[in-house]
């Protein structure tokens, strides 16, 4: 990560100059990771056709022109058309809404929580910091869908609830990365020389550790929006996430799963949506990733 | 290494319990009744008592948890509500197909994912690496159950080169049953047709499920491998004149296998976690489908019993390889 340069100088820099040095330093990382800058701009492309969604699509996403039914892509439908003759094109730009908006709300639930609870473990320490790994460990045992679908299953199944769950699901893992960064960071001098100067935990852990531990928890974050945009679709797919007629990509493959052979734009066309994203996210992660660690710079 | 094996299997214990605590709360915070749903919404007040007394739904939760966990220690994991049989004789029943499932889909996920990384690796940066790396990371993105269906859409309905979703056809006479893996049980019974036929129903299900993995192995692989090919020891060994396939297999690679074996580990719970997909799109008669039809029809006894062998499923397979890990590895203190 480029350091940042402390705000007292930028004062007195003329604003351009420093714009122009921010501009620097993203082309220097896109250069450095290619990889990183094609995650980012998917990922950027893809949130911004999901908040122009109601400007962008043509058509309402449960509109039907049931004298087009199962038709394939044309200039006027330009992703063709589903059984029930609903424009695959609108459904597509409105599902990228709520697939970004389950992405958000669990890694902002998912993220506070589990950073909330492994940086006062890490710092507290002792048996509070036992019992909550203990409890981080608990979650560990499962695989993530089958508890999400437990869980979205006793919830009922909804939307909101399958954000719930997917939130429950993720929240150890930001837990366990936050905690290990305080480890670290508790022990440095900066945080001691807080301590002396008679600053409250709080503080310290607000204004000292959290902004040094961010750079691991963000890689999570993005791999998370990709995790919980497929597990939010799986669950879709088996009946316990979003119901029809919600144009949620999961629900449209599902939707669409007889047609595979005879209209296949109509299961796949969701299906590559889903695939983009995720593989967005995840380019993104790994960049970052790379980014970060100083070890990966040369390779 | 004794006593790490003792506080590994201690700490699995409280793990277990912690999972038994967990999957009986999820079960019991439902908005939802699950007497309604087994009984429909018309019942009468007197059957709905009646069947609250029987499953023991009347009493206190606590009073319920301790019963339950009094029963979990004596194998007993209730009846199923749905099919009004014990929970655990339909695991029985059910967990063969999955771990044939599984078992063949970590198959695929070794057999692509740890040559995939290794050439990746050693080949860093051409075209094969690039090609590696794009298909590795689609595998990670791709919904799994989409690939089920282009699957089962391409190889059984267009080309018909393999047989259709299930286990097996119901025209032929099924192996007798030894292990409850069919693929197993038609081997041990030199039934060649029964063979042929086991296997092709499995390919499919087992490639899909697969894929993930295999994706996930071969990023580890690789950065593994990439990890250990900058070090001195494998300059040295190159420097004393040492074949080249040498030094990757034996010098490069044992060592790459330590970090891999932990998300090999890993893996084994996303592909429990994929089964319930690949089996909801395959008709394949295992947990997963299982689990899926019980939480449906809110059967708790039966969605407890499949989270909490699954958790103890995945947590045994975690500490098997993290012993495997302790003894590849010296510098891993124990004890």
């Amino acid at each position: 990560m480029p350091a940042s340069t402390p705000a007292s100088a930028t004062d007195r820099l003329p604003l351009k100059r420093a714009r122009r040095g921010r501009g620097r330093d993203i082309v220097r990382a896109a250069r450095r990771s290619p990889l990183a800058a094609a995650g980012a701009g998917v990922v950027i492309v893809y949130a911004l056709l999901a908040v122009a969604a109601p400007i962008l699509a043509p058509h309402a996403p449960v509109t039907q022109f049931l004298e087009h039914r199962l038709d394939p892509p044309s200039r006027a439908f330009p992703l063709g058309l589903d059984q029930l003759g609903r424009d695959i094109l609108s459904r597509i730009l409105y599902g990228a809404r709520l697939s970004l908006i389950i992405g958000l709300v669990v890694v902002v639930l998912g993220g506070v929580v589990g950073t909330a609870v492994g940086i006062t473990a890490g710092f507290v320490g002792g048996r509070l910091d036992n019992v909550m790994m203990r409890i981080t460990d608990v979650f560990f045992a499962f695989p993530s869908l089958i508890l999400a679908m437990a869980i979205a299953a006793a919830l009922g199944p909804s939307l909101t609830n399958t954000m719930v769950a997917i939130a429950i699901v993720t929240w150890p893992v930001y837990a366990r990365l936050s905690r290990a960064q305080t480890l670290v960071l508790r022990r440095l001098e900066f945080v001691e020389a807080a301590r002396a100067m008679g600053l409250t935990d709080v503080r310290i852990i607000v204004r000292h550790v959290l902004p040094n531990a961010l750079s691991p928890l963000i890689v999570q974050a993005s791999f998370n929006m990709g995790e919980a945009i497929l597990i939010a679709a799986g669950l879709s797919f088996i009946g316990f996430g979003a119901q029809p007629p919600t144009p949620e990509w999961g629900v449209m493959v599902s939707e669409g799963r007889d047609y595979i052979t005879t209209q296949w734009w109509v299961p796949t066309i969701p299906a590559l949506a889903i695939l983009l994203a995720v593989t967005g996210f995840n380019l993104l992660g790994d960049g970052l990733r790379d980014l970060m660690d100083p070890r990966m710079r040369r390779r | 290494m004794s006593r790490y094996i003792l506080g590994r299997i201690a700490s699995m214990g409280l793990v277990l319990l912690g999972v038994s605590v967990l999957t009986f709360f999820i079960a019991h915070v439902v908005p939802a009744d699950p007497v309604l749903v087994a009984l429909g919404e018309h019942a009468r007040d007197d059957q709905i008592e009646a069947y609250r007394k029987a499953y023991g739904l009347d009493r206190p939760v606590p009073i319920q948890f301790v019963t339950y966990l009094g029963r979990l220690a004596r194998g007993d994991l209730g009846v199923s509500i749905r099919t009004r049989r014990p929970v655990a004789d339909d695991l029985g029943e059910f967990m063969p197909a999955t771990v044939e499932l599984g078992g063949a889909a970590w198959l695929v996920a070794l057999l692509l994912g740890i040559p995939a990384g290794i050439l990746s690796a050693v080949y860093k940066d051409r075209i094969f690496d690039h090609l590696s790396r794009l298909g590795a990371l689609a595998g990670a993105s791709l919904p799994v159950f989409w690939l089920g269906l282009v699957l089962l859409g391409i190889f059984y309905y267009r080309l018909q080169w393999f047989p259709g979703p299930g286990r097996f056809d119901i025209v032929l006479s099924p192996p007798q049953v030894r292990s409850g893996l069919l693929v197993v049980d038609a081997a041990l019974a030199r039934d060649g047709a029964a063979l042929r036929n086991a296997l092709g129903h499995l390919a499919l299900p087992a490639l899909t499920l697969g894929l993930f993995s295999t994706a996930v192995i071969a990023r580890m692989t690789r950065s593994a491998m990439l990890e250990v090919l900058y070090q001195d020891y494998v300059r040295t060994a190159r420097a004393k004149g040492l074949q080249e396939r040498r030094v990757i297999v034996l010098h490069a690679l044992k060592n790459a296998m330590i970090p891999t074996m932990t998300i090999i580990g890993i893996s084994f719970g996303s592909l429990l976690s994929g089964a319930v997909l690949t089996e909801t799109i395959f008709a394949w008669p295992g947990l997963g489908r299982y689990a899926t039809a019980s939480a449906v029809s809110l059967d708790f006894p039966a969605v407890m019993g499949v989270t909490l062998v699954v958790a103890l499923l995945y947590t045994v397979v975690n500490l098997l390889v993290d012993l495997i890990y302790a003894r590849l590895d010296p510098r891993v203190r124990y004890g």
